[in-house]
């Protein structure tokens, strides 16, 4: 009986001096400051090294395609064309040559995991990850990304010469091979059978 | 006040006087409504170490005035197989009822919408049409959160009118008068006057009432919370279990009305507490800073810290659970408050 008085006004005690203690714990609170940010206005300060949106210098690719190798979600494509030797390409900024167009340089940004493998392997450091992080889109297709900046009459002519030349070296092995023929079949002894 | 309004001739005695006079209380809790509204969103998100509303306006001042316009704006949902005419009636029954309390509210020494002599009476009396509004409307939607919900609140309310009808009891008894603008009136003589330290009794006597008197206003505090149905009394509308409540099935303007008659709710109970304890609209400073339009703005002043206490406790505080609600009315609060009144009983007569 004693107990269950006791009981009583011991609930009713802990009932009050709790609620006194969550009063307390509260009311400090309203005048501490925020811990959120206003964020379009305020933003939170990035780490030095973050790994965001994939940035290509196209300027300094020279078309190697390791980064596209690297890529585990495959989002990087990469088509390259050969340049013809009367054409110079110029040099990338870390003194590589550049022996590739490169017509077609596009990243799928939705596919892209951040993993950030396809920086390490670039010899000319041209792919990199930015800090940008507000790149949403309504279209999807939008987050394709094309890095290259050739227009199709500069894809048509680099295709053409290249087939030029292609033609070129070929009508020029043929007339060897045809010279070569020639000079074989006027002295049969000589001849070896062709490297295989 | 009347006779303020009186004096203007287009009014004069026509009926359109006591139209402009029954409007008063109205243009308050309409104003009121939207200042708790946001500063319900400011304490909360405070408490939490947020900011809230930024964005519409400096500090988002203008939110609930946008809150208001969407809810305008938006479809007026009935659910099909809904009792139409008592789902359209409900808020606004719920609404009267809350309306109706503001008719006996004395907000200053000149104005009071009826100065009747049964006033804590008639308080106690109409703010229970609330309840009879929130079981139309869970029985109206036809829907088993909104009925839950709304057996629930009935539960509630009548289970916390008792405690606050015995908490007013105790102040009752020391005032010796139903009439709230009396009450006020002997509250007149400075913060010591208030019932909530004894009222204007000699001073042994005084003392000896004043742990039942600070008890019982405390309560009143408490059966206040329930009777709006606030965290933590609030089951009825319990987000996490019933969506919520007896309001699911009310969109647009019917369920800003329940919204508004709500927070208008909360300053009743706070305006009841703080006539009957705190003095009303008396100044806690005696002649100073007292008169007619000083008396408004104490008695809001009061209404509005009790309503942010409200707030303050709805944000610290989880909910209860049924029984544990139960238990606080019928085994603590009714048989301390029964204590109080017969203390306070025998400490008058002796």
């Amino acid at each position: 009986m004693t107990n269950a008085v006791s009981d009583y006004f011991r609930t009713i005690w802990k009932a009050i001096s709790t609620i006194a203690i969550g009063l307390k714990t509260t009311f400090p609170h309203l005048f501490t400051p925020s811990v959120t940010l206003q964020y379009p206005d305020q933003k939170m300060k990035l780490p030095e090294r973050v790994r965001n949106r994939l940035y290509v210098n196209i300027d300094d690719c020279i078309g190697c395609d390791q980064c596209s190798l690297a890529c585990p979600v495959d989002c990087i494509t990469i088509e390259t064309i050969k340049s013809t030797p009367d054409q110079d390409l110029g040099v990338t900024s870390t003194g590589h040559k550049k022996r590739l167009h490169v017509p077609q340089f596009d990243i799928d940004i939705a596919k892209c995991c951040y993993c950030g493998l396809c920086v390490y392997p670039c010899p000319t450091e041209c792919i990199v990850m930015t800090d940008v992080y507000e790149f949403s889109e309504y279209d999807r297709h939008n987050l394709v990304y094309n890095f290259s900046r050739m227009v199709p009459q500069d894809i048509e002519t680099a295709k053409a010469k290249l087939k030029k030349a292609e033609e070129e070296a070929a009508a020029k092995k043929a007339a060897a091979a045809a010279a070569k023929a020639a000079s074989a079949d006027s002295a049969p002894g000589q001849s070896k059978p062709p490297a295989s | 006040m009347e006779e303020l309004l009186r004096s203007i001739p287009i009014l004069g005695e026509s009926i359109l006087l006591y139209l402009v006079l029954a409007a008063l209380p109205l243009v308050f809790m309409l104003l009121y409504a939207l200042v708790t509204v946001w500063v319900e969103m400011k304490v909360s998100a405070h408490i939490q170490d947020r900011l809230a509303y930024m964005r519409t306006g400096p500090h988002g001042v203008a939110q609930p005035i946008a809150d208001v316009l969407k809810l305008l704006q938006k479809e007026n949902t009935v659910p099909a197989t809904a009792d139409k005419f008592l789902h359209a009636l409900s808020p606004y029954l719920v609404f009267a009822g809350t309306y109706g309390a503001f008719a006996a509210i004395p907000f200053s020494s000149a104005y009071i919408g009826s100065n009747i002599d049964l006033g804590v009476f008639y308080l106690v009396a109409v703010s229970s049409i609330v309840v009879v509004g929130i079981l139309m409307a869970g029985w109206a939607s036809n829907n088993k959160w909104s009925l839950f919900g709304a057996v629930r609140s009935a539960a509630q309310i009548i289970s916390y009118e008792i405690p606050a009808a015995l908490a007013i009891l105790v102040a009752v008894m020391i005032s010796e008068s139903l009439n709230l603008q009396v009450v006020s009136r002997l509250q007149q003589g400075g913060i010591q006057d208030w019932i909530v330290f004894g009222g204007a009794l000699p001073l042994t006597q005084k003392l000896l009432v004043m742990p039942f008197t600070i008890i019982a206003f405390l309560m009143l505090l408490i059966a206040g919370i329930a009777e709006v149905n606030r965290t933590p009394f609030d089951l009825p509308e319990a987000e996490s279990e019933l969506v919520q409540g007896y309001n699911t099935e009310y969109s647009g303007m019917r369920f800003a009305v329940f919204y508004m008659a709500e927070y208008a709710n909360m300053f009743v109970v706070a305006a009841i507490a703080a006539s009957l304890f705190l003095g009303g609209w008396a100044s806690p400073f005696g002649e100073f800073l007292s008169g007619p339009i000083w008396g408004f703005v104490w008695i809001v002043a009061k209404g509005m810290f009790i309503v942010f206490v409200q707030i303050w406790v709805r944000w610290t505080l989880p909910r209860l659970r049924v029984d544990q609600l139960m238990y606080t009315a019928w085994k603590v609060m009714i048989p301390a408050l029964f204590l109080c009144v017969f203390a306070v009983g025998l400490i008058l007569v002796l």
